[in-house]
């Protein structure tokens, strides 16, 4: 709605909107059908650790261009975008600024004045509100923000959104947001400490694992970790007791290594290996450890049955052998 | 994903994991797959002096449809004579393990696998007689 409404509403402005190759697939889903409209798109790379080069944004603007894009907490590896310059960036060039935040308002602290973000969409259901409910916020002054909407008739919401409004998702959702407004702080510190002790574990007793994307800019309870030699789906597989999932749920009906990972430079052997690990309000340090454990076993017990950690151990560099790809 | 039960206890009981000496002239080894495609697998046979598969080891990189299809395989060509392995069809894998289609390259590729060890076993007896 955010992507579609501002170009449509702006098209006698410009025809250019600039995104990030690594964005979730409802915001390049939304700039691949403008496309087919007739605008053009940007899609930004992002360096090995999953963040936009500033200096490429800029480089991108154009005239004609209304609209920059850019999530705030990456879904798949949890890397968090540099967004107060961001913003800085799209004010200076007279650019809107839309932030996808549906995985980090109520993770991470967020004041859309302080970033200079225009719009910003977030849902409930990532802030352990019901499913079924978003919301978009659109600044109203300095800049008045106007969308053109995907839905007509009836008028509600200011003529954006109609359709009679769902009372009670919404009063989840402000309790929700409330909830985790509240803890946030005391939370995150919680979570990181959680991650970290899942990262150090898993490292402690494993070699050849690699981290996807920034330590530094990260959301606290995101880790997505790369178990070289060991297919992902079969790690799965093997620890079916912990909710983990290998690239992103949302593609998951596809066999495709993670388009995420491949932004980032990695290469497709090592995401076939990728594992997202989600930490958060009701986990523990005793489920940490239980995982590091099972992780562990799992992972020594398929690499033993790997052909191509056998070939390591024999001292075989795999880029110098010819695969029959299929 | 829902996996079939003969899937699971492959993945959880693999048959016949392991390596056998790929230099011995009685050894076929098969590798096929690529570790960017997500799936690599080594399958290996020794062949008796009948001409019969003694011994069957696989080890594979990829999911559990792929273990399980591997896995399948070295239970299977075991015993058999070189020709009568070389008729194991994908679609005999698929229906044995119930994979869904989107997996059916898994069996597709435990196929090539026996075929490269039969191969590779040939080429080593040819080069001997020769």
């Amino acid at each position: 709605m955010a992507v579609k409404g501002v170009a449509h509403m702006y098209r006698d402005k410009g025809d250019h909107l600039i995104t990030v190759a690594t964005e979730h697939k409802a915001v390049l889903d939304a700039h691949h059908a403008l496309e087919r409209e007739g605008f053009r798109t940007t899609f930004l790379g992002v360096g090995p650790d999953g963040l936009v080069d500033l200096d490429e944004l800029k480089a991108a603007i154009t005239d004609q261009t209304i609209l920059v894009s850019v999530m705030a907490v990456n879904n798949e590896i949890g890397v968090v975008q540099p967004l107060a310059e961001i913003g800085k960036i799209c004010k200076e060039r007279g650019v809107l600024f839309f932030c996808d935040a549906a995985q980090a308002v109520g993770k991470i602290p967020l004041n859309v004045e302080e970033l200079g973000i225009d719009i910003l969409a977030f849902t409930a259901h990532k802030m352990y509100g019901p499913k079924g409910i978003g919301a978009l916020w659109v600044r109203r002054k300095a800049p008045r923000v106007r969308l053109e909407p995907l839905l007509h008739g009836g008028g509600h919401e200011r003529g954006l959104r109609s359709g009679t409004l769902a009372v009670p998702l919404i009063v989840a959702f402000g309790e929700a947001a409330e909830i985790a407004q509240r803890e946030m702080a005391e939370e995150s510190a919680r979570i990181l400490a959680l991650r970290t002790r899942l990262y150090h574990g898993l490292q402690a007793k494993l070699e050849h694992i690699h981290l996807n994307g920034s330590w530094e800019h990260r959301a606290p309870g995101s880790l997505n970790v790369s178990f070289a030699y060991v297919e992902g789906e079969s790690l799965l597989m093997g620890i079916s007791d912990i909710a983990v999932s290998s690239g992103s749920a949302c593609t998951s009906a596809s066999l495709e290594p993670s388009y995420v990972l491949k932004a980032l430079g990695v290469g497709d052997e090592l995401a076939h290996t990728s594992i997202r690990f989600g930490i958060g309000r009701f986990n523990t340090e005793d489920e940490i450890d239980y995982t590091i454990g099972r992780v562990v076993e799992v992972v020594n017990r398929l690499r033993d049955m790997s052909p191509l950690w056998e070939m390591v151990q024999e001292g075989i560099d795999l880029r110098t052998v010819s695969w029959t790809g299929h | 994903m829902a996996y079939s039960e003969k899937v699971i206890d492959h993945y959880s009981n693999p048959r016949n994991v392991g390596a056998l000496p790929k230099d011995d002239p009685t050894v076929g080894t098969g590798v096929v797959g690529a570790p960017e495609c997500g799936d690599v697998m080594k399958l290996q046979i020794r062949v008796g002096a009948g001409g019969v598969i003694e011994e069957a080891k696989f080890k594979t990189f990829g999911c559990g449809s792929a273990i399980a299809s591997s896995s399948l395989a070295t239970e299977w060509v075991r015993g058999k004579t070189l020709e009568e392995a070389a008729q194991i069809r994908n679609t005999d894998i698929v229906q044995e393990l119930n994979l869904p289609p989107i997996k059916i390259h898994c069996s597709v590729l435990a196929e090539d696998a026996i075929r490269a060890a039969l191969a590779d076993y040939k080429a080593k007896q040819d080069k001997l007689t020769a």
